[in-house]
């Protein structure tokens, strides 16, 4: 993100002095975020402290700082809470171990075709995604051509199926936010310089070692940011689990969407989004503290 | 000079294998992974030539009809208008906006530089989701129904911050020596920034404008809270998947891809003639 902050301190250093021009140019921007953005969020804030009115009117809540639906909320959907989690930290894994090799040999063996080969990554993207998850769940399904000779060879039993699971919703995450994490990877191991490589192998490391004192701890950065720009949404996901999962794989994003649209409770699902909010927002500052890589916000 | 002839032994095949798939083990990967990436693209592809009636499940026959008349199917080109209507009108305003952030942030020092920066992280740290639930809880304690243009303020809110970071990256990747050269040739500030820092932006605004459409036009979550009874695509790919969705939308998604793809090597063509020259 920001990691480019330095570069750029040091490129302004000339045109540093202070005016009136760097707040009139973030004015419109920030003034359009402050309302749609920061005062959505408060009002999250106020609306999940709520109660029904005395009408009775669906729908309608009256302000009555009833912190405890709080408490109610998470206990009612504690187990799409940590599903939400656990699904998320596992996409954010596979991918992480899917883009790696992808993000080097790009980075490091493409020769020319670098350019095509980043673009490549990308395209896919441009295919709606909802096509794209659709299209995995017809092709592990009942009529695709991949669980009809899975279960020939008995690799899987008669009656599994691919579809309608956990293992569906999880690969269809990873594979929904695998562009998120490839390109900061590539990013940062674009960076690295191959005479450091030549060096370590010059100092008499073999090939493992390299990687791992030195493109590895290089490529940090990258890492830091694609983890986190694949966990943040995957968290939030409920499209993958709505289409790939069952009943039992529901996140918490599914909930505070039936909450919202089904049930109209409007308390339990600002509750819940901002106890989501909230709890992506811890792990994110002490992840990025743990990782050392604090200038990239 | 002759060539000294080195004697190579030839060795069995397992062993020659091997050795190639050794030292070719992360291509081999980097096909498998690109392989991985491209099924679903190419199975879309395939099925927007299907000859189905009404759900797109399983292969009857092969036919251009689909590709002739797009529109065929009930709500695909509405909900398509829709979805390129907002995407246009929000990656102009995002874009404008976000790339005047980029250049307070990444041209000038000023107090308020970390909550800005803090600001437009923000957006890009919350779950969709969140985002699209408290947008449309203050619209409706406003009294605001969704609909098409809180969808439009909507996908301008969570394009801003792409836009900054994807513009300011250029901005900082720029030499200052060439602002500082121009300058030199008595160049004003003005002339600077109009002949010289824009054009040399400029293939970073239309990347940041390009993943700005993008992303507004494949986003669903946002969209299926803030735009009430008006249909995107996205959201009409969503409703019909129950049951079914038609060869059409499996056209419309093949020709999105490859127009994006012929968007992103035009200009990559360009860009490449342009540095010979």
């Amino acid at each position: 993100m920001a990691f480019l902050q330095a570069a750029a301190r040091r490129a302004n250093s000339f045109t540093g002095k202070r005016s009136r021009l760097p707040y009139l140019l973030l004015m419109p921007g920030m003034a359009f975020l402050s309302i749609f953005f920061i005062l959505p969020i408060l009002n999250l804030a106020a609306t999940s402290t709520q109660s029904p009115a005395a009408s009775g009117e669906v729908g309608s809540y009256v302000q009555t700082f009833k912190f405890s639906n709080y408490a109610n909320a998470f206990l009612e959907s504690r187990e799409q809470f940590a599903r939400s989690f656990i699904y998320a930290t596992l996409a954010t894994l596979l991918a992480l171990a899917i883009s790696y090799p992808l993000a080097y040999a790009i980075a490091f063996k493409s020769g020319r075709w670098k350019n095509l080969l980043v673009v490549l990554v990308v395209a896919p993207f441009f295919t709606s995604f909802l096509l794209r998850t659709i299209a995995w769940k017809q092709i592990l399904g009942e009529n695709g051509p991949v669980v009809g000779p899975l279960r020939a060879l008995h690799i899987i039993g008669q009656q599994t199926t691919l579809t309608a699971s956990a293992f569906a919703v999880v690969t269809g995450m990873t594979y929904n936010f695998l562009p998120f994490m490839t390109l900061p990877l590539y990013a940062s191991l674009d960076r690295i310089d191959p005479r450091t490589l030549e060096a370590a192998g010059d100092l008499y490391a073999n090939g493992f070692t390299t990687f791992r004192k030195v493109t590895f701890p290089l490529s940090l950065p990258g890492v830091v940011a694609g983890t986190l720009l694949t966990f943040i949404p995957a968290a939030g996901d409920y499209v993958n689990a709505a289409i790939l999962g069952n009943p039992s794989t529901k996140m918490v994003g599914n909930v505070i969407d039936s909450r919202f649209f089904r049930i109209v409770d409007y308390p339990t699902a600002a509750a819940l989004s901002f106890m989501l909010m909230a709890a992506i927002l811890i792990l994110i500052t002490v992840y990025i503290r743990r990782s050392g890589t604090e200038e990239l916000i | 000079m002759s060539t000294v002839e080195v004697p190579v032994p030839t060795l069995p095949f397992g062993k020659r294998f091997t050795r190639w798939f050794a030292r070719n083990t992360i291509r081999i990967y980097a096909v498998v992974g690109f392989t991985y990436l491209f099924i679903p693209v190419l199975y879309t592809f395939a099925f927007s030539f299907n000859d189905s009636a009404k759900s797109n499940l399983t292969w009857v026959g092969f036919t251009f009809k689909n590709w002739q008349n797009p529109c065929g199917a009930p709500e695909v080109c509405n909900a398509l208008g829709n979805s390129i209507r907002i995407g246009l009108i929000a990656t102009t305003v995002a874009t404008i906006l976000g790339t005047m952030i980029a250049f307070a942030l990444g041209r000038h020092r000023f107090r308020g530089r970390s909550a800005t920066n803090t600001l437009i992280f923000l957006p890009m740290a919350t779950p969709e989701v969140v985002l699209g639930a408290s947008l449309l809880a203050m619209f409706l304690n406003f009294g605001i129904n969704p609909g098409f243009w809180p969808t439009v303020i909507a996908h301008i809110m969570f394009c801003i911050s792409f836009v900054v970071v994807t513009v300011k990256a250029r901005i900082a990747s720029l030499d200052p020596r060439l602002e500082q050269a121009a300058m030199d040739l008595y160049a004003n500030e003005r002339e600077t920034f109009r002949r010289i820092t824009l054009p040399l932006v400029a293939p970073g605004i239309a990347g940041a404008a390009l993943l700005a459409f993008s992303l507004s036009f494949d986003d669903f979550i946002i969209t299926n809270f803030n735009s009430g009874t008006i249909n995107t695509f996205p959201k009409f790919v969503y409703v019909s998947a129950g049951r079914g969705i038609p060869a059409q939308a499996n056209v419309v998604g093949s020709s999105m891809f490859f127009l994006a793809l012929f968007i992103v090597l035009t200009g990559e063509l360009i860009g490449r003639k342009k540095r010979k020259r």
